[in-house]
């Protein structure tokens, strides 16, 4: 039921995964481009100011996670061995519509051509084909599965996270039409309540596959097929669909979105509190798999978890979110979220379907190492900043914004040194894994 | 847990999100609004121009630049046209029309109508909730 899949024919997706690792190193590069600009405030001004270096950034970041998501998602419908993926050649015509998009996109940001919004900056009209990609994903899960009766929770948050994306995606694109963008609160409201949730839906396909492979490490399906296991994922489907208004505290908006969202929020407690009571026997289990590559990725990411749980839980409680809001307190628990969560989920599925075993342990620990410990700096320095700039924003004072970020300067360069060690690793990553590939072929 | 059960809870959580979701859409949108008005342009040229990588409208956007939420009340439609005439250290001059300048104006003074932008002034209640003063 759950072969191994060191065999290269068997990487029935490894093109999603090959464009995700490039769009990893995009988004490393220009991360660190867009990183300088804030140590030297218009550095590359004249010709590629920030407004196009972020983007780029943010996009290829964004891709890399789903690329990822979607190969992930394939290779192990493909694995389950149910009847196999329904159609390898949607999968193809899904990939090149997507990736041939993805770098339209990108040549169009080089260019400084936008129209759209924050996240998905490019013009509305490469939605299209985006949108065309995404419902061939959706055919091809749904018609991947014979029955819908005893599955496993993984495959629920696969189909969950397929059909809500093309939901989300469709209404982040509501603002074409007048009626929704004419009062900025309601335009705001809509925006991030589809950005919010739209997260949700990828959260659903890397977390679905993440615990696929903790069932197929472990050696039983127990867990899928399990009470909890369920009931995590309707409180995760319910915080997906009701828990995105801690982004709208601050906002004059209908005062119903800020108290359904902080009670629904709160509901978060108990994933936290699961994690805290399960500390003593997932200590256990690290122990046991600590030599397999990809338990590791998957052990980084269970701490990151706490780590940026405990964050979102108290960014959610509006006396607290009024501070961090606006502050690098938020890009701090995206970071946590997008490379400690989605990230390193994601290294362990490549680890695992890949079959890397023989890297040299010394190599692996030094990057493993230098990876946790860049990203833990990397986090802290954008914590410390935002306190900083939570402390500017809540006071009186006569200091303008320039002098504020002038403040900020010692923070930004940690942030950037731990962000050079970060992209260190990452690389070695991906060194790793495309020469063990060459190796195999 | 039965399969008919997870079907159940999974349909009454669409039906409360389709409901929500459609009561959030009726929201302080504007059933008369049309596009190609002073302010809707400037929404365009906002967008175009990608000003959201490095401003924030109620702290939502970037981290390079300042909260743009009030700035028509506090510094003044001049002041705005000067500093989008000629650019500053970090912001380049985007080459805007008197037009577009006007355009991009009046989207920013929608904006700060529509609300309070500073957190300093939110109120903040007892139970952990924030409002608007």
């Amino acid at each position: 039921m759950m072969a191994q899949l060191s065999n290269p024919k068997k990487w029935i997706a490894r093109k999603f995964f090959f464009f995700a690792l490039f769009l990893l190193g995009t988004a490393l590069i220009f991360g660190l481009t867009g990183a300088l600009e804030y140590l030297f405030p218009g550095l590359f001004k004249d010709y590629f100011s920030f407004e196009k270096i972020r983007p780029i950034h943010v996009t290829s970041a964004i891709f890399w996670i789903i690329f990822a998501a979607i190969g992930a998602v394939y290779t192990y419908i493909e694995e389950i061995g149910e009847k196999g993926i329904f159609s390898k050649k949607l999968m193809n015509i899904q990939f090149y519509t997507l990736a041939s998009t993805v770098i339209l996109i990108l040549i169009t940001y080089f260019f400084g051509v936008f129209g759209g919004r924050e996240y998905w900056e490019f013009h509305p009209i490469l939605a299209i084909p985006l949108g065309f990609s995404w419902v061939i994903f959706f055919v091809n899960v749904f018609k991947s599965f014979i029955s819908f009766k005893k599955q496993p929770v993984y495959v629920w948050m696969w189909m969950t996270g397929a059909i809500f994306f093309i939901f989300t995606f469709l209404e982040s694109y509501l603002w074409l039409i007048p009626y929704f963008r004419s009062n900025i609160v309601s335009d705001l409201t809509i925006q991030w309540k589809s950005s919010g949730s739209m997260v949700g839906c990828w959260n659903m396909l890397i977390y679905g596959s993440s615990i696929y492979l903790m069932d197929k490490i472990s050696g039983t399906t127990q867990y899928s097929h399990s009470k909890i296991a369920f009931s995590l994922y309707f409180l995760g489907l319910f915080n997906l669909m009701f828990n995105w208004g801690h982004h709208l505290y601050t906002l004059p908006t209908a005062s119903y979105v800020q108290y359904i969202s902080y009670a629904v929020s709160m509901t978060e407690l108990l994933i936290l509190g699961r994690i805290i009571m399960l500390w003593r026997s997932s200590l256990s289990t690290a122990k046991k798999n600590y030599h397999l590559y990809s338990y590791r990725f998957l052990l980084s990411a269970d701490i990151w978890i706490f780590l940026t749980l405990l964050l979102a839980i108290l960014m959610s409680i509006p006396a607290i979110n009024v501070y961090t809001h606006g502050t690098h307190i938020t890009v701090a628990h995206t970071m946590g979220a997008t490379i400690g969560i989605n990230s390193f989920l994601i290294l362990s599925f490549v680890f695992d379907i890949f079959g890397i075993k023989k890297v040299s342990p010394k190599r692996f620990n030094f990057a493993y190492l230098l990876l946790n410990s860049s990203l833990f700096i990397f986090w802290s320095a954008l914590i410390v900043a935002g306190v900083l700039k939570a402390h500017w924003q809540m006071t009186e004072n006569t200091k303008v914004f320039s002098e504020m970020m002038n403040d900020l300067k010692p923070a930004f360069m940690v942030f950037f040194f731990a962000g050079i060690g970060l992209a260190t690793a990452l690389f070695i990553f991906i060194f790793k894994i495309l020469k063990h590939v060459r190796s195999l072929k | 847990m039965k399969d008919i059960n997870k079907l159940v809870l999974f349909l009454v959580l669409i039906i409360s999100f389709i409901f929500y979701s459609g009561f959030l859409y009726t929201q302080n949108a504007d059933l008369a609004a049309i596009a190609g008005t002073s302010k809707d342009l400037g929404k365009k040229i906002w967008q175009e121009k990608n000003c959201i990588a490095c401003h924030q409208i109620y702290g939502l956007g970037g981290y390079l630049g300042p909260d743009l939420t009030n700035t028509y009340s506090q510094k003044g439609s001049n002041h705005i046209k000067a500093f989008l005439r000629s650019g500053t250290q970090v912001m380049p001059n985007f080459h805007l029309s008197e037009n577009e300048l006007e355009n991009l104006t009046q989207y920013l003074k929608s904006i700060d109508e529509s609300g309070i932008g500073s957190p300093r002034k939110l109120k903040i209640n007892y139970d952990g909730t924030i409002e608007q003063p």
